[in-house]
């Protein structure tokens, strides 16, 4: 941090005024000429918060996208398909036993197997030819997506939201003072606040596997570089099964977290693969903090700009991505 | 060979070598087959009907130009792009945008041959641009940032209302008409496709061996060496995307002017992704390959339906099967169908060589 503001000190400033007056449009009363120019400040906090937990959804789906491209090179195109996928395999399981946790240990678990077999049955016989890999997980989406429609059809799924998370919790947030000086808090829903929470957990604990065990010290060798790390003696096969086992996994939890606060149907899946390309193209590929930092930019992005200019909003998104291209082409926290 | 040979025996040296040079800049010629294959389109509305002319030939034709700009600069710049069926979206809607069609709060109404020429220039300068954008990074991250701005694309004409109408998108756009000719009559249009294809078709090939094709081949292979000799690896690559933008974009103008209507539809990640498995089936290192690849294609698209219900399957499961050949591709040969073809010949005349040879020994 303090080295980003010795070296950039103009852009340090920039971020620094950008994040407060945020934070002044989050905790102030907003005065009258500026809810008259922008509109009620519960539109905008409605849009900042919906932003930000729809960030939470960007980046489990995109960190493991971002750890299998950072540790095998693999550009896993079909990522989308594990997403609706474990989604789809969430909805089953949380219907038939009626238990919403145990729908994300199982989606978890269906995803990660799915992955164990590419990595095995198709990865490892074409390892270092990087053209060849995404042109199969390309072939592989489109077998995986004809696959999903033929088994649960062209229909919306909703997976069900457990009885102690439905409804809406007030947030010490004031959006108002009423005329007679009674305050007026926030209410938002509670589930997409515990979710939030959830991939906040998750990334922590991937930060942490990552940066303090072992087995999260050879990952990081593997992604600096996996030729020396082979030749130390690691069995680099088993980590990158395991690597992308976890990937898919995560894509399969997003995908019950998704199916819970939107819903699942064909072509969700080329949704959360265009949002997780361009989350890590902004944040840095391979580079998990990347991945949240663009994550929740991108999440803010998608929301406020549906809400402020709504014909327009994902050019918003993709104006962000060429700006991150044109200025630093490796994205915003990748190290290269 | 044959030819060569006779030429030997010329008097004139100076008309040998022209010659000599012109059967090397342009190997189609001296090919019996490609003659064939040229004369059997040519005459083509003779044999086929309106549903085959136009449903099968005259689609596989455009399907396969948009395909051939990707195998450009796939095959001679190592840069797979998934944009090319937006560029040539972006056409098409630009043609329908300024042109005449059936939304008239929208179109503005310009002649084909104004509205034309600008959605072609508006189209290679958005393709252009895309790869401005692409070559930015390398390799790999190309594929990704031209899926996302394909994938931007098609949302984006989802959401916008004012310029690309919604998801309705565009319909009944006005197709040319001059000289006395419906150009959108089936022969009439598939002489212009023939044409259209045929240009680029020889314009790919004859840009492959020109300076400029060749320093992009030597850019694909080592950009470092490239640029220590003191060309500019970005500004080929930047060229070569402009290129292939422009003949996506003639793709585009015709595919509007055979369906007379664009929807977001056209130009979804689904269609994208069909350009590059079209490109790879047919496969990426000759410019014929995108055409055998879209002729692959359309057939499957058009009779896959009732070939999987004559065997008793479900009919709907299309793209299945498009992706499990794509698949198998993809896995057995890296050169599409002619690699395969090209593996095949070779290893049936290594044979009769073997068995030629065991015969005079």
């Amino acid at each position: 941090m303090a080295r980003f503001i010795e070296r950039h000190p103009a852009w340090a400033l920039i971020v620094i005024i950008a994040v407060a007056v945020l934070l002044w449009l989050v905790f102030a009363i907003w005065p009258p000429g500026l809810e008259a120019a922008i509109g009620r400040k519960r539109v905008f906090l409605n849009a900042v918060l919906n932003g930000i937990t729809l960030g939470g959804l960007y980046f489990l789906v995109a960190s493991g996208f971002t750890l299998i491209f950072g540790l095998m090179r693999n550009v896993n195109l079909a990522h989308g398909s594990l997403y609706l996928f474990g989604g789809y395999i969430g909805y089953a399981i949380s219907t038939w036993t009626g238990s919403w946790i145990l729908s994300f240990i199982v989606a978890f678990i269906a995803a990660a197997l799915v992955g164990v077999i590419l990595q095995l049955a198709v990865f490892r016989r074409m390892e270092g030819q990087d053209l060849r890999q995404t042109m199969v997980t390309i072939g592989l989406s489109i077998v995986f997506a004809d696959l999903m429609l033929w088994v649960f059809g062209g229909d919306f799924y909703q997976v069900q939201t457990p009885s102690w998370l439905i409804g809406p919790v007030q947030l010490p947030l004031l959006t108002a003072i009423k005329s007679s000086g009674e305050p007026v808090y926030l209410q938002y829903p509670l589930v997409r606040l515990v979710i939030f929470a959830a991939s906040v957990v998750i990334g922590i604990a991937m930060w942490l596997a990552l940066n303090r065990t072992r087995i999260g010290m050879i990952v990081r060798a593997g992604v600096d570089d996996r030729d020396i790390l082979a030749a130390t003696g690691v069995r680099i096969q088993l980590v990158f099964v395991l690597v992308f086992a976890l990937g898919a996994g995560l894509a399969g939890i997003a995908g019950v977290v998704g199916g819970t606060f939107q819903s699942l149907s064909p072509g969700e899946d080329t949704r959360f693969l265009l949002a997780s390309l361009v989350v890590v193209i902004v944040g840095g590929m391979g580079s998990i903090p990347g991945a949240a930092l663009g994550a929740v930019i991108i999440g803010l992005a998608e929301q406020l700009g549906s809400v402020y200019i709504p014909t327009y909003a994902i050019v918003v998104t993709f104006l962000i991505m060429v700006v991150v291209l044109a200025l630093r082409p490796q994205g915003l926290l990748a190290r290269r | 060979m044959s030819l060569l040979q006779s030429t030997q025996f010329r008097p004139d040296p100076s008309a040998n070598a022209t010659r000599r040079a012109l059967i090397r800049a342009w190997p189609e010629f001296q090919n019996p087959a490609a003659w064939l294959v040229a004369l059997i389109l040519v005459i083509m509305p003779l044999i086929a009907n309106g549903f085959f002319l136009i449903e099968i030939f005259a689609t596989t034709l455009i399907l396969g130009v948009i395909a051939l700009s990707l195998m450009f600069l796939a095959g001679y710049g190592g840069m797979v792009s998934l944009m090319q069926l937006t560029i040539a979206g972006f056409a098409g809607y630009m043609v329908a945008v300024f042109g005449m069609s059936g939304n008239a709060n929208i179109s503005l109404g310009w002649p084909w041959w104004l509205a034309t020429p600008m959605a072609l220039a508006l189209a290679t300068l958005f393709g252009t641009l895309g790869g401005a954008l692409a070559v930015r990074t390398e390799g790999i991250y190309t594929i990704m940032i031209t899926l996302a701005i394909g994938a931007a694309f098609y949302y984006f004409t989802n959401q916008n209302w004012a310029i690309f109408n919604g998801h309705t998108g565009i319909n009944t756009v006005a197709t040319p008409h001059f000289w006395g000719v419906d150009w959108r009559s089936d022969i009439a249009f598939y002489y212009v496709t023939l044409g259209v294809a045929a240009i680029c078709y020889f314009a790919v090939q004859y840009v492959s061996r020109a300076p400029f094709g060749l320093a992009l081949q030597g850019v694909r292979d080592n950009p470092r060496r490239m640029a220590a000799l003191g060309f500019n690896p970005n500004a080929h690559r930047i060229a070569a995307y402009a290129f292939a933008a422009f003949i996506a974009a003639l793709g585009g103008v015709l595919q509007v002017w055979n369906y007379r209507q664009i929807s977001p539809g056209s130009v979804s990640v689904g269609a994208c992704i069909d350009v590059l498995i079209i490109a790879v089936v047919g496969g990426i290192t000759r410019p014929i390959g995108p055409f055998i690849g879209a002729l692959i294609f359309v057939l499957l698209r058009t009779f896959a339906l009732d070939v999987l219900i004559k065997f008793g399957l479900d009919g709907n499961r299309f793209r299945l099967l498009i992706g499990l050949g794509f698949l198998a591709i993809v896995f057995w040969s890296s050169d599409g169908v002619i690699g395969l073809w090209e593996r095949w010949r070779r290893r049936s005349t290594t044979a009769t060589q073997r068995s030629g040879g065991g015969r005079h020994g």
